[in-house]
């Protein structure tokens, strides 16, 4: 039986959607906050209508990305242009100690919205907004996503091979590091609120926060006029470096070879002429012959699955892992022992599997108990339970349509 | 010990932070809050301090930009836990913090007599955060990790890079960056409980998971229809026939991001585009017909595709990074330069955010710009107030002062690499 999770009791109004918003809420949820997630028929979140679908039907309540960032949460339907609206959204702020949104700046002012008017409805609200480059600024309306973002904050730039154009770094990257500072800020807040009693607004840029990730090269640059670019899987502190191709297709093991294992590399290996080549015997040389060390390392492990390389490597305490897909880490036995990956039982979706955060907590920690909310699911909880309505009152709300 | 301070978000709590380069950046957040948070190193300074990049590219355990970068608003202490009067020391400390951060091997605290349990008996309040590759316990628990060996088991190399290429990592190292911010996370939800109940915890942090959390859609899209994500380079690549389409373009001086999507999600921008072609001459009659609102690449075969791309590409040729994001801006396009060092320097939006921070380095007889608060909060600013300790910088404020040890203690200790 679960024990009582960390943030229980706390209250979170939730506008956001896409990733960043989502995100750092699901890390609220997954340790027992109430996370209420106000979407609308007429706009789901856009991330219900990304593949993967369950079964490869597309449907709002099918989607395998708004299920990885939405587990644990309450999702209510709500017309924000309605008339009543303005009510409902006052009993919310109400109730939560906590309200975000991650809407493109202005959108959410636009509707009526915003700081002002919630610190006037409950003064000690914590209300964030998260935002590509934040609420103000040249560029702060400019419209985009986190792929975009990434290459912006000098990402793609440092990915890829020195003999070639950039490549992506996979995915959104900087959605997910806004995502994970937006968490600790609105923590922090939290805590400066039970000291104080005084609420805030946080105003994050994705940017902002993706940026820190490069302070030293930022640093590199203004000091010594330095630009660094994409180096592939060069490395200065290991030789041998990088992945090396095994057995099958497309399986590879990433090796990182100190220079005090470099003699066990070799015996590992079989390679007693590698260890008395001069071409490999110091680090310095390795890392200028660099190439033909690596096609050395690869003519052996080529013949061996990268599962094999990995464990052999490890048993001598040389670094080495397989390089994972979908399939392997899904299996990850180390992922099974930290129970990384929780089977759960989805209204539409049937069972299917979504991640836990990277950490756990000796006492309380967080669980997903709950999947991911089919779209307006929890309108008669929510607005019965949570904010006072009466059945006749909610039934009343539906036929307005306030609920749509 | 619970105090209370207004001046910032985590003005009353004290961290002791004994990580290496896999943890820095936890206690470097922690203390963006206001947290006094103090670094603790060997005798002689952290291995950290050897990383480059370097102050006028001069190798020097104080002037290591990776230090600099992330030990800012950090006092710094040297003392070695593993001797009997550095562990006594280390209790007295623990006695009076809130949070001990570290990166060591599993149970390596622990032989010292310094793991969660006993810590606990000292100060039932604490809350240990630590960061190891895998997690403390499991069949990984004992393996050695790298950033690359991070990025490869926890899936996310696996989906990046050219598909004629070896998957490839960010060759700035990302993944003890994630895995710091999560413990921030991780370390703050205790904080929480703790303030309701007394009690402390331990975190355990997983570098792997961290890595994990950022792979997007890899697990689903395995879990929900047994397919593996697989990496495409510049461009996206249909899994079901293989037809591409570009979305990071070389342009005159560099490379753009630029994604071609109809529909919903891309029209306006594609017609924008369009039109600025036109205006310099450059558009084909198939883009200026073209429907954007029912444009969808999915439906189209590789020489559509490909004719959709071309001049668009000829277009991208013909001018220059800052071109290309001064012109989408204005005609909101959605199109963003690959940025450098450089850029992000001169960058018009983080200037007008007055995001830089300039800080005093009187060792250096320089002041260096920083990057500044990751949030802006209004009530409780971030801003850096100190840089990187050097070494042992506050050996004298702690030992002396805070602790009481006497000078010839201390040189005792010092003599004998203690501290």
């Amino acid at each position: 039986m679960p024990s009582k999770k960390a943030l229980e009791g706390l209250k979170v109004a939730d506008f956001t959607w896409n990733i960043v918003g989502p995100l750092a809420t699901k890390y609220l949820a997954e340790h027992g906050a109430t996370v209420i997630k106000i979407e609308s028929q007429d706009r789901p979140c856009v991330t219900r209508t990304s593949p993967p679908y369950a079964d490869n039907t597309p449907g709002i309540n099918r989607s395998g990305w708004f299920t990885e960032w939405n587990t644990n949460k309450y999702s209510i339907t709500l017309n924000l242009k309605h008339p009543r609206a303005m009510e409902i959204i006052r009993k919310l702020i109400g109730w939560a100690d906590i309200v975000g949104e991650n809407f493109a700046p202005g959108v959410f002012t636009r509707l009526g919205l915003g700081y002002e008017l919630f610190r006037q409805i409950k003064p000690d609200i914590i209300m964030f907004s998260a935002s590509m480059q934040g609420q103000t600024g040249p560029h702060s309306p400019h419209p985009g996503f986190g792929m975009q973002l990434s290459a912006l904050s000098g990402f793609t730039e440092l990915t890829g091979w020195p003999d070639r154009g950039p490549v992506e770094f996979y995915g959104p990257y900087t959605d997910f590091i806004g995502a994970r500072f937006l968490a600790v800020a609105v923590l922090a807040a939290v805590d400066y609120r039970r000291r104080t009693g005084k609420g805030q607004y946080l105003d994050l840029s994705q940017y902002e926060c993706a940026v820190q990730y490069l302070s030293p090269l930022l640093l590199d640059c203004s000091i010594n006029g330095h630009v660094q670019t994409r180096l592939g899987n060069q490395s200065i502190h290991y030789s041998p470096h990088g992945v090396y191709r095994c057995q099958g297709e497309d399986r590879w093991c990433a090796i990182a070879v100190t220079d005090a294992k470099w003699p066990d590399f070799c015996r590992l290996i079989n390679g007693k002429e590698l260890i008395n080549d001069p071409r490999f015997a110091t680090l310095l040389m390795r890392i200028k012959n660099r190439e033909e060390l690596d096609k050395r390392v690869e003519s052996w492990t080529m013949n061996m699955s990268a599962e094999t390389v990995m464990s052999m490597l490890q048993k001598e305490g040389i670094a080495a892992g397989v390089v994972q897909n979908g399939e392997d880490v899904h299996n990850d036995p180390q992922f099974a022992h930290r129970e990384h990956f929780t089977l759960l039982n989805h209204a539409e979706m049937g069972k299917h599997t979504n991640s836990r955060v990277a950490f756990r907590l000796s006492k309380t920690p967080g669980y997903l108990d709950r999947p991911a909310p089919c779209l307006g699911q929890d309108n008669e909880y929510v607005f019965t339970s949570i904010l006072g309505y009466s059945t006749e009152e909610f039934v009343e709300l539906l036929a307005e349509g306030v609920l749509e | 010990m619970s105090r209370t301070g207004s001046e910032s978000m985590l003005s009353p709590f004290r961290v002791l932070d004994l990580t290496d380069h896999k943890g820095l950046l936890c206690g470097k957040i922690l203390g963006d809050m206001g947290a006094e948070v103090i670094k603790v190193e060997p005798p002689g300074g952290d291995s950290a301090r050897c990383i480059g990049p370097f102050y006028k590219e001069h190798p020097d355990p104080e002037k290591s930009l990776f230090w600099f970068a992330f030990n800012t608003n950090k006092k710094g202490i040297t003392l070695d836990i593993t001797r009997a009067d550095g562990c006594e020391i280390f209790k007295r400390l623990v006695a009076d913090a809130d949070f001990v951060l570290e990166s060591f091997d599993p149970g390596y605290l622990k032989g010292l007599g310094l793991g969660y349990e006993e810590l606990r008996l000292i100060n039932r309040r604490i809350i240990l955060v630590s960061i190891t590759g895998f997690g403390q316990s499991g069949p990984y628990r004992d393996f050695n990790v790298t950033d690359i060996i991070a990025m490869a088991l926890g899936g996310h190399m696996y989906m990046t890079g050219d598909p004629d290429r070896p998957p490839v990592r960010c060759t700035f190292g990302q993944a003890y960056l994630n895995a710091s911010v999560e413990a921030a996370i991780g370390a703050l939800v205790a904080h929480y409980h703790r303030e309701l109940t007394g009690d402390g915890q331990h975190v355990d942090v997983s570098i792997q998971e961290s890595v994990a959390g950022i792979t997007l859609d890899q697990q689903v899209w395995w879990d929900l229809n047994r397919i593996n994500v697989k990496r495409a380079g510049a461009f996206r690549i249909r899994p079901d026939n293989n037809v591409r389409h570009r979305f990071i373009w070389p342009c005159k001086d560099g490379y753009l991001v630029f994604v071609m999507i109809g529909g919903n999600w891309g029209a306006k921008s594609l017609g924008a585009l369009t039109k600025w072609m036109d205006e310099e001459n450059m558009a084909t009659d198939l883009l200026k017909t073209m429907d954007w609102e029912k444009f969808d690449w999915g439906k189209l075969l590789q020489d559509e595709v490909d004719a959709v791309m071309a001049p668009i590409g000829y277009f991208f040729m013909s001018h220059t990074k800052a071109e290309l994001f001064e012109g989408a801006i204005k005609r909101r396009i959605t199109l963003y330069p690959v940025s450098n060092a450089r850029d992000i320097l001169d960058s018009v939006q983080l200037k007008a955010r007055d995001f830089w921070i300039k800080m005093e380095h009187p060792e250096l007889n320089d002041s260096l710009i920083y990057p500044g608060a990751f949030v802006k909060a209004t009530e409780t600013p971030l801003t850096l107030r100190c840089r990187a300790p050097l070494i042992g910088e506050h050996n004298s404020q702690i030992y002396s002062s805070r602790l009481g040890l006497s000078d010839q203690d201390i040189r005792i200790l010092k003599e004998n690499r203690i501290i």
